[in-house]
């Protein structure tokens, strides 16, 4: 059986109680990087934001250290989003059921879940996580290095344009934007995984109960026993 | 204790030599930037000015020297690229900078070079302010000089955004940003700005703004008196006014003197990064927030049941069978 809802390293790890493994030590720990640099971004940056938010500065030891460690953060984080990227990238891409099962979303906020279509690794929601983060992170990553003072004049010169005064003004505001956008994902993202019982697991111990997988992911499931039973597992 | 320093009118008077107290206060701030409620000051100081009549200006850099020399800034030896600018731009080092325009003026069929002393222009309603996220970083006081406080600044350079005429520069080796301070040092001990002590044409006066008004009115009607028909003050209100004004032979074409804006504004996208939009945007991500809070205690989690996994065990056996049975 073809892998085509279920990534490589997904198996079931025992049948009882019916575990199965979701994400190895790597990816996890790629998650958790991505997620420290992104609080650090977040605490930093908003600082910045809002005047009665500068008081944020005081946890990383004043204004100057947070200015000067947000872009660097940035580029830990964008490194670190661009393998988890890589990784998660082919269960992300778009499929019919995502069409029926965003239609549903109505059944699933009620509590209705079983009417829901059966789905594999990932639903909608969590794909739009996903592109969102993605598309947010990319649009940050080049306008913050665009208001990066410090980094200007080493490419100003080959980019005079891009340097110039207008369009980092426009730069700057679209940072803003989008840092906005960014934790509208986020609060999504993370309610989601908490709203969700048994969620955390995931990317804490790497493994999900059978239960959590068949009423969330059952394609995912069942690929993975068919796996199983052709006595191809990994 | 020692008497408080006069308010200067002019630069040309000596200092004094008996000991006195700043008249440039704390309480003194009208407005600072990411600080919204600012106390109202309890006196307020006469609005000063610098008028730079670009028509008197011979162009000898007398006040470039004395702003560095005042500054204590020394701007790194350049090299001549075959321009008078020297050095090349304004930097952390050089808070004014004399700027050569040579100009064929069309009516005349004559060659005229139009020289102007660049810096700050301290505007009325600094763009550099509102663009600030460090509380307390610029200052502006009741007489209308913005000041720049290092002490409260992080170095992010949003100013340099904010600013309308392309002002302010962040120090490379300090993190600060810098920029002409129309001497606030001096102007707090009762004296005018080194640039204007320093002008042997008295092209650069200094004094109370209404006095600088009526001072440059004498100067236009004389211009105009000597062919000059668009002779005119350089006071843009798209700022609210500033205080730093010149006055030119071209008011028509502020732009002749290299680049000085014709009607600077705020951007209006800097104006809306930092407007409205902000308040909007953290508004979202509280009601989204408070919305996930509300969710989570009203309605009901999504909760795996014992009979889901019974369920689970079910369909991973029955797929595991199915696979076995295909193969064999
Ligand atoms: C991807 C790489 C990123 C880079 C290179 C970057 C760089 C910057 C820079 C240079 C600034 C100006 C302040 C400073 O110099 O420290 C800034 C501001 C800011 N950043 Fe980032 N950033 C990145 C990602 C992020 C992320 C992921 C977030 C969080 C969602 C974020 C949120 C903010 C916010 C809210 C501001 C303040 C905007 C404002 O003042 O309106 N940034 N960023
Ligand atoms: S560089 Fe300093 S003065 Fe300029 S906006 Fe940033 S904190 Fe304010
Ligand atoms: S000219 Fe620029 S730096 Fe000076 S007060 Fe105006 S906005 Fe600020």
């Amino acid at each position: 059986m073809k892998r085509v809802y279920s990534a490589a390293g997904d198996r079931i790890v025992s049948h009882d109680p019916l575990i199965v493994r979701r994400y190895g030590p790597f990816t996890r720990a790629n998650h958790w990087l991505t997620a420290v640099s992104m609080l650090v971004l977040v605490l930093t940056g908003f600082a910045f934001f809002y005047p009665s938010l500068f008081f944020l500065t005081g946890l990383f030891g004043g204004g100057q250290i947070a200015r000067w460690l947000h872009p660097i953060a940035g580029l830990v984080m964008a490194a670190s989003f661009l393998i988890l990227f890589v990784q998660l990238v082919r269960l992300n891409l778009p499929r019919r059921e995502d069409v029926e099962w965003s239609m549903q979303i109505g059944d699933l906020l009620s509590g209705n879940e079983n009417v829901m279509p059966p789905l594999g690794k990932y639903n909608a929601g969590q794909k739009l996580v996903f592109w969102g983060m993605a598309g947010l992170l990319a649009v940050m990553l080049v306008t913050g290095i665009m208001i990066w003072e410090e980094m200007v004049p080493l490419w100003q010169d080959r980019f005079p344009t891009l340097a110039g005064i207008p369009a980092r003004r426009i730069a700057v505001a679209l940072h803003a934007l989008s840092a906005v956008l960014m934790m509208l994902l986020l609060i999504l993202h993370v309610y989601a995984a908490i709203w969700t019982r048994g969620t955390f697991s995931a990317m804490l111990n790497g493994t999900v109960t059978g239960g959590w997988a068949y009423q969330h992911h059952r394609k995912w499931l069942r690929e993975l026993a068919g796996r199983q039973g052709e006595g191809k597992p990994e | 204790m020692t008497d408080r320093a006069p308010q200067p009118t002019t630069a040309a008077a000596n200092p004094p030599v008996q000991p006195l107290a700043s008249n440039l206060l704390p309480s003194d701030v009208v407005r600072a930037s990411a600080m919204p409620h600012i106390t109202a000051p309890d006196r307020q100081l006469t609005k000063v000015a610098k008028l730079i009549d670009v028509s008197k200006c011979i162009g000898c850099k007398a006040c470039q020297s004395a702003c560095a020399e005042w500054n204590d800034t020394s701007p790194e030896i350049g090299e001549n690229v075959g321009l008078y600018e020297n050095p090349a731009d304004l930097s952390s080092e050089m808070f004014t900078l004399m700027r050569y325009a040579e100009y064929e003026n069309p009516a005349t069929n004559e060659l005229e070079w139009l020289i102007r002393k660049e810096g700050c222009m301290h505007c009325e309603d600094p763009g550099c302010l509102r663009a600030c996220p460090a509380p307390g970083a610029i200052v502006q006081y009741s007489n209308g000089i913005v000041d720049f406080i290092h002490e409260n600044c992080i170095g992010c350079g949003y100013c340099v955004t904010g600013c309308p005429f392309d002002v302010p520069r962040i120090s490379p080796v300090k993190h600060v940003s810098t920029k002409c301070t129309l001497c606030s040092d001096r102007v707090a001990m009762g004296q005018g700005p080194a640039c204007a002590k320093a002008c042997p044409t008295q092209a650069i006066t200094f004094g109370t703004k209404e006095a600088m008004i009526a001072h440059a009115e004498e100067r236009i009607e004389d211009l105009k008196s000597r062919g000059y028909e668009n002779a005119g003050l350089y006071d843009p209100q798209g700022v609210g006014g500033t205080h730093v004004m010149y006055v030119l032979h071209h008011a028509d074409q502020p732009s002749l003197y290299s680049g000085l804006p014709d009607d600077p504004q705020i951007a209006p996208i800097v104006e809306d990064w930092k407007g409205p939009a902000k308040k909007v945007g953290l508004a979202a991500i509280g009601l989204a927030a408070v919305g996930a809070a509300l969710h989570g205690i009203f309605a009901r989690p999504l909760k795996v049941e014992p009979e889901d996994e019974e369920d689970a065990e079910g369909l991973v056996e029955a797929a595991e069978r199915r696979a076995r049975e295909d193969r064999a």
